[in-house]
C-alpha cells in the first residue's frame, strides 16, 4: 500500500480529474462538492509532504522520488517526481494559495461556475506539477498547462479592458515560455547527456561542465525567456494590466504561484547547471533588477490610483528582490529568495483577494473614490492592513526573512546595490500603508456614501474569511517558525559560487 | 531486351508487396460496378462499402506490418518498402477514412453525385501510398500525377458552386506549372547523370540510389543543381511551402470540406513523405545538402512567417485553417531540413504528421458540421455560441485547434517538441527563433477561434442592412460523434502518453 501511495502524484492527479469530471458534465451541485475535493487534495498532500519530509531519506537531494514512464525513455524524458529543498517550500505554497483560491472561488457566485472552477482546477494540477517535477520537461509542460488556463480566464471572467489585457498577457508570456522551452532545448541538447531528467543533468554537467560560452548563452536566453515570465523590467508591463484585469482567484493563482515558475527555474535549472552562465549575467541582472523592479516601479507603484493595479505593480516590484538574491547567488541570497517566493505568493494572494472583497463593497477599484470602511468592515480592515505590513516586510511574517536574508546577502555582494534595494522598502512602506489609510481610515467619500446609501457595506463573511485566514495563518507561522521550511531548504542550496559570482564584478 | 531479360524483371515483380494499394482500385472499381448493378434505393450503402474498403486494407496493413516485403525494392527498383513507407500508408489510409466521414456530413446538403467521389478518394488514396514508397522518378511522377489528377477533379467537385469551379481551375494552372517544374528538373536530371562524359554516370539515373550516387560522384554540378532546385519546387507546390502558397487559400476555400481535409492533410502528408525520400538521410539528393539546405531553410522561414502571419486577418475559417496549414509545413521543413543530420528528426517529422491528422480531422469535422449550404461561406462568426448550443462539438473544436497551436499536454505540442530538438541538434539555430516566434503569433488566431466558439453569443441579424443568417448546423450523428470524440481523445492521450508513437523516434 505505501508504495502505491504517492501524495506528489495525486496532488496533481486529483484536480485534473475533477476538473475532468466536471469537463465531462456533471451537473453543478456535484461540481461544486467535488471542487472542495479538487482544492483540498492538494493542500492536504502539500501538508502531508511538509510533515513528513525530514523523516525522509533523500536519493540524490530528492525525497518522494518516483519515476513513471511516458514512452519516451529513448529521448530521455519521463515523468519524475520528487521534491528537493528548493520544491517543497513552493509545493507547499501551492497547495495552500491553490486551496485559498479556490475557496474563494466558489462561493464567488461568478458567472458560468462550473467552467470556471475548471478551469482553475486544471490550473491547480499544473502547478502542483511544477513544484514536483524533477524533470524539466515536465516542468515546462506543468507550467504551460496551468498557464494556458489564465488567458482563457483573463478574457472571459476578467474586469475592465479584458480583452486587450488577455491578448497583451498571451503574446508576452508565450513568447516568454517559447524563448525559456528553447532555453531548456539548448540545455538538452547542448549538455550531451541526452536526458531531460535534472538529477542525472545535474550529475552529467558537475562531471563536463559546458564551455563558459556556451552557459553564458543558455543563460542568457534562460534569464530573458524566464525574465519576461517573472515581469524582469522592462519586460514586466504585462503583469500589472494582467492581474489589473484577471478574476480574484485566477490573479491570486498567477501572481501568487505560477509566476515564480520563473525563478524557480532559474534556482533549480540554471544556477547549479549554469555557473558561469550566472557569474556573466549576475551584475545585469542586479542593476536590472534593483534600478528597474525596485525603484522605477516602486515609484510608478506610488502613482497608482487603481487598488489592483497598485497590487499588480507592487508584485513586479518585489520579483526585483528575488532577482536580487538570485544575482547575488550565495547558499543565504538563494535561500532567502525562495523564503520571499513563499511569502510573497502568500502575501499577494491575499492582497488580490481583498482587493477583489474590497471591491464588493465600494463597487470600485480607485483609491480616490473610497474611505471610511474600516467602520463597516473592521475584520477586512485588519486583515488588509495585516497583508499590507507583510507585503512591506515587517518582522512577524515570512516575508521578513526572505528580505532580511536577501539584504545580507547582497550586501556581500554589492553594498551600493543594496543601499539602493533597501530604500525600496521606504517606497513599499508607502504606497502601501497610505492605500490602507484611503481605503479604511479617514472619512468616507461622496461616492462612498452614495454606494453605502444603496447597499450598505457589510464586514466579511465567513466564506471570504476562510481563505483568507488560511493564507494570512501560513505567513504568521512561517513568519514566526522560518525553521519549519529552512531545514529542507539548506542542504539543496548552492555551496559556493558566490565567489565565482564575486569574482566576475 | 531479351525474353530472358523480361522474365527476370517479372520476377522481382512482388505483388503482394502492393496488395493494399491493388485493393483500394479493386474496391474503387466495385464501387462504380455496384452503382450500375444495385438498384437506386441501394445506392446509400455505396460509401460505407467504401469505407469498409478502407478499414479492411488498414487492418490487412496492421496484420503484415512487417510483411515480407519491408526492407528491400521490388519492381525493378521502382518501389521501396520501408518502414517510414509503412506509416505513410496507414496516414493515407487514415487520412481517407476520415474524409469519408466528412463526406457523409458534406455530401447530402448538396446535390452531389456520392460514389464517384468515393471512387476517386479511393484511386488518389492508393496513389499516394505508391508515392510515398517510390523510389524511382518515373514511379513518383506517375503516382503524384495520379494523385494530383484526382484532386483537380475532388476540388471541383461541386458543379454548382462557383467558388468550387474556380478553386478547381486555379488547383489545375498551379498544378500544372508545379508539375511542368518538376518534370524538367527529372529530365534536368536524367539528361546530366546520363552525360558519358561525367564521372559515375548512369543509364538509370531515374533510380534513387543510382541518383544518389552519381550527384556524390558530382557535388557540384550545375545542370544537377538546377535540377535539384525544380525538383525541390516542384514538391513545394504539393506542401503549400512559400513561394508556392498562393493557391492555398483560395483553392482551400472553394473546394468542398471534405476535400479541403483530404488537401490539407495527406497532400501534405504525401509531399512531406516525398521530401524525407528525396532530402532526408541517405536521401537521393544527400550529396547536394550544400544546396538543399539552405533553400529548404529559406523556404521554411519564409513559410512559417508568411503563413502566420496571413492567418491573422482571415475570417473565413477555411481559408483560415489553410494557411495555418502553410505554417505547419514550415514547422515540417524545419523537421526536413534537421533530418539530413539527426536520425531522429525523421521520426520526429512522421510523429508531427500523425499528431497534425489526429488534430485536423478533429477540426474538420466540426467545421462540415457548422458549415452551411453554401460550403465556401464558413465565417469565424458562424461559431458563436457553438460551445453552449452543442458541448461535444465546441469541446472536440478546442482541443483540435490547442493541438494545432502546440499547447501542452496535446499532441501538437509533443510534435513542435521533437522538431524543435532535432533542429536544435542539427544547429539549425535562426530557423528555431522564427519557428518560436511563429508559434506565439499561431496562438493569436487559433484562440480567436476557440473565443468564437465559446465565449461570443450568437445575436441574429436584423434590421436593414444585416448579413445574412447563420447556416444551418448539421445534426452530428452517433458514428460522426464516436470519431470525433476518439481524434479528440487520442490528441489528449498521444500528448500524455507519446508511447507507442513516440517508438516512431527510433525509427530507422
Amino acid at each position: 500500500m505505501a508504495a502505491l501511495f504517492d501524495p506528489l502524484l495525486i496532488a496533481i492527479v486529483a484536480p485534473l480529474a475533477v476538473a475532468l469530471a466536471i469537463g465531462c458534465g456533471l451537473p453543478k451541485r456535484w461540481s461544486v462538492r467535488l471542487a472542495y475535493v479538487g482544492f483540498g487534495i492538494p493542500l492536504l498532500m502539500a501538508l502531508h509532504v511538509w510533515w513528513h519530509y525530514s523523516a525522509q531519506t533523500p536519493v540524490s537531494g530528492y525525497a518522494f522520488l518516483r519515476q513513471y514512464s511516458t514512452g519516451l525513455d529513448g529521448l530521455g524524458v519521463s515523468l519524475k517526481l520528487g521534491l528537493n529543498g528548493v520544491a517543497l517550500p513552493l509545493f507547499v505554497m501551492a497547495g495552500i494559495v491553490g486551496f485559498a483560491a479556490g475557496l474563494y472561488a466558489i462561493q464567488s457566485q461568478a458567472e458560468r461556475l462550473k467552467i470556471y472552477l475548471m478551469l482553475l482546477l486544471v490550473m491547480q494540477g499544473g502547478l502542483m506539477g511544477v513544484f514536483a517535477s524533477v524533470d524539466i520537461l515536465f516542468l515546462y509542460f506543468f507550467h504551460e498547462l496551468a498557464l494556458i488556463p489564465t488567458f482563457i480566464m483573463v478574457g472571459v471572467w476578467g474586469g475592465r479592458d479584458r480583452g486587450y489585457a488577455a491578448m497583451k498577457m498571451t503574446i508576452y508570456l508565450t513568447l516568454g515560455a517559447m524563448i525559456s522551452l528553447l532555453g531548456l532545448i539548448a540545455l538538452y541538447a547542448r549538455s550531451g547527456a541526452n536526458t531531460f531528467d535534472l538529477i542525472a543533468l545535474r550529475e552529467h554537467l558537475a562531471r563536463f561542465p559546458l564551455a563558459e560560452a556556451v552557459q553564458r548563452d543558455l543563460f542568457g536566453l534562460l534569464a530573458l525567456g524566464l525574465g519576461v515570465l517573472v515581469s524582469l523590467w522592462p519586460l514586466h508591463t504585462w503583469a500589472p494590466l494582467g492581474y489589473g484585469a484577471a478574476p480574484s482567484s485566477n490573479a491570486m493563482l498567477h501572481a501568487g504561484v505560477l509566476k515564480k515558475f520563473g525563478l524557480y527555474t532559474l534556482i533549480q535549472v540554471a544556477l547549479p547547471l549554469l555557473p558561469a552562465g550566472h557569474a556573466h549575467w549576475a551584475s545585469a541582472l542586479a542593476w536590472l533588477a534593483v534600478i528597474g523592479n525596485v525603484l522605477i516601479v516602486g515609484f510608478v507603484t506610488i502613482a497608482q490610483r487603481d487598488l489592483k493595479q497598485m497590487i499588480g505593480y507592487s508584485s513586479v516590484m518585489h520579483m526585483g528582490y528575488a532577482f536580487l538574491g538570485i544575482a547575488a547567488g550565495s547558499a543565504v541570497g538563494v535561500g532567502g529568495v525562495i523564503l520571499m517566493m513563499v511569502a510573497h505568493g502568500l502575501s499577494v494572494a491575499l492582497l488580490f483577494q481583498l482587493a477583489t472583497c474590497i471591491h464588493h463593497r465600494t463597487q470600485t477599484f480607485a483609491l480616490d473614490e473610497m474611505g471610511g470602511l474600516a467602520r463597516p468592515a473592521p475584520v477586512l480592515a485588519a486583515l488588509f492592513v495585516a497583508a499590507t505590513f507583510a507585503s512591506i516586510g515587517l518582522p512577524g511574517f515570512a516575508n521578513f526573512w526572505g528580505e532580511l536574508a536577501i539584504f545580507v546577502a547582497l550586501w556581500k555582494y554589492s553594498p551600493l546595490i543594496t543601499a539602493l534595494a533597501v530604500s525600496g522598502v521606504v517606497i513599499s512602506a508607502v504606497y502601501g500603508l497610505r492605500a490602507a489609510s484611503r481605503v479604511f481610515f479617514g472619512p468616507a467619500t461622496e461616492r462612498m456614501n452614495e454606494v453605502a446609501s444603496r447597499q450598505a457595506p457589510s464586514d466579511l463573511r465567513w466564506s471570504e474569511r476562510v481563505p483568507a485566514l488560511v493564507l494570512l495563518a501560513a505567513l504568521l507561522f512561517i513568519g514566526f517558525w522560518p525553521r519549519s521550511l529552512s531545514p529542507a531548504i539548506n542542504p539543496a542550496l548552492p555551496a559556493s559560487p558566490v565567489a565565482a559570482a564575486s569574482a566576475s564584478r | 531486351m531479351t525474353l530472358e531479360a523480361l522474365r527476370l524483371a517479372a520476377a522481382d515483380n512482388l505483388w503482394g508487396a502492393i496488395m493494399p494499394e491493388l485493393m483500394l482500385g479493386c474496391i474503387a472499381l466495385l464501387l462504380l460496378g455496384l452503382e450500375i448493378v444495385l438498384p437506386r434505393r441501394l445506392h446509400g450503402v455505396i460509401p460505407d462499402v467504401a469505407a469498409a474498403g478502407l478499414l479492411g486494407t488498414l487492418l490487412g496493413l496492421a496484420l503484415n506490418w512487417s510483411s515480407v516485403a519491408v526492407g528491400r525494392e521490388t519492381f525493378n527498383g521502382l518501389l521501396f518498402h520501408g518502414t517510414s513507407g509503412q506509416l505513410m500508408r496507414v496516414f493515407f489510409v487514415l487520412s481517407a477514412l476520415f474524409v469519408c466521414l466528412l463526406a457523409r456530413v458534406t455530401l447530402p446538403r448538396h446535390t452531389a453525385p456520392r460514389v464517384e467521389f468515393h471512387h476517386i478518394l479511393l484511386v488518389v488514396t492508393a496513389a499516394m501510398m505508391l508515392l510515398a514508397q517510390s523510389n524511382h522518378f518515373v514511379m513518383l511522377f506517375v503516382a503524384l500525377e495520379a494523385a494530383t489528377i484526382g484532386l483537380y477533379l475532388l476540388v471541383g467537385y461541386f458543379r454548382g458552386s462557383t467558388a468550387s469551379l474556380e478553386a478547381g481551375l486555379k488547383f489545375v494552372v498551379m498544378g500544372a506549372l508545379s508539375s511542368g517544374l518538376l518534370l524538367f528538373g527529372i529530365v534536368l536530371l536524367y539528361g546530366v547523370a546520363g552525360n558519358p562524359a561525367l564521372p559515375g554516370h548512369t543509364t538509370q539515373a531515374l533510380h534513387f540510389a543510382e541518383l544518389s550516387r552519381f550527384l556524390a560522384a558530382n557535388p557540384d554540378n550545375f545542370v544537377a543543381s538546377l535540377g535539384v532546385v525544380l525538383v525541390l519546387a516542384g514538391v513545394a507546390f504539393k506542401i503549400g511551402a512559400f513561394p508556392f502558397q498562393i493557391w492555398v487559400p483560395d483553392v482551400y476555400q472553394g473546394a468542398p470540406t471534405p476535400v479541403t481535409a483530404f488537401l490539407a492533410v495527406a497532400s501534405k502528408g504525401a509531399g512531406f513523405a516525398v521530401l524525407m525520400a528525396l532530402c532526408g538521410q541517405g536521401g537521393a539528393f544527400a550529396a547536394y545538402g550544400w544546396l538543399t539546405t539552405p533553400v529548404l531553410t529559406a523556404m521554411a522561414a519564409a513559410t512559417l512567417l508568411f503563413g502566420n502571419i496571413a492567418a491573422l486577418t482571415q475570417h473565413n475559417v477555411k481559408r483560415l485553417i489553410g494557411l495555418s496549414g502553410v505554417s505547419h509545413a514550415g514547422f515540417l521543413l524545419l523537421g526536413v531540413i534537421a533530418s539530413a543530420q539527426t536520425p531522429m528528426a525523421a521520426g520526429a517529422v512522421y510523429f508531427y504528421l500523425f499528431a497534425y491528422l489526429a488534430a485536423s480531422f478533429a477540426v474538420f469535422g466540426v467545421m462540415a458540421h457548422v458549415a452551411g449550404q453554401d460550403d465556401s461561406e464558413q465565417e469565424l462568426d458562424h461559431y458563436h455560441g457553438l460551445a453552449k448550443e452543442n458541448p461535444l462539438l465546441g469541446a472536440v473544436l478546442a482541443i483540435g485547434l490547442g493541438s494545432l497551436a502546440g499547447i501542452p499536454p496535446l499532441a501538437g505540442f509533443m510534435g513542435k517538441l521533437f522538431i524543435l530538438v532535432s533542429a536544435f541538434q542539427a544547429g539549425a539555430r535562426a530557423l528555431l527563433a522564427v519557428a518560436a516566434l511563429g508559434v506565439v503569433i499561431s496562438i493569436y488566431y487559433y484562440f480567436g477561434w476557440i473565443k468564437a466558439a465559446f465565449f461570443e453569443t450568437w445575436t441574429p441579424p436584423s434590421g436593414e442592412g444585416a448579413g445574412p443568417a447563420r447556416p444551418e448546423r448539421s445534426p452530428v450523428t452517433p458514428v460522426a460523434a464516436f470519431v470525433l470524440g476518439a481524434l479528440a481523445l487520442a490528441s489528449i492521450a498521444i500528448g500524455f502518453y507519446p508511447g507507442p508513437l513516440g517508438e516512431l523516434l527510433t525509427l530507422r
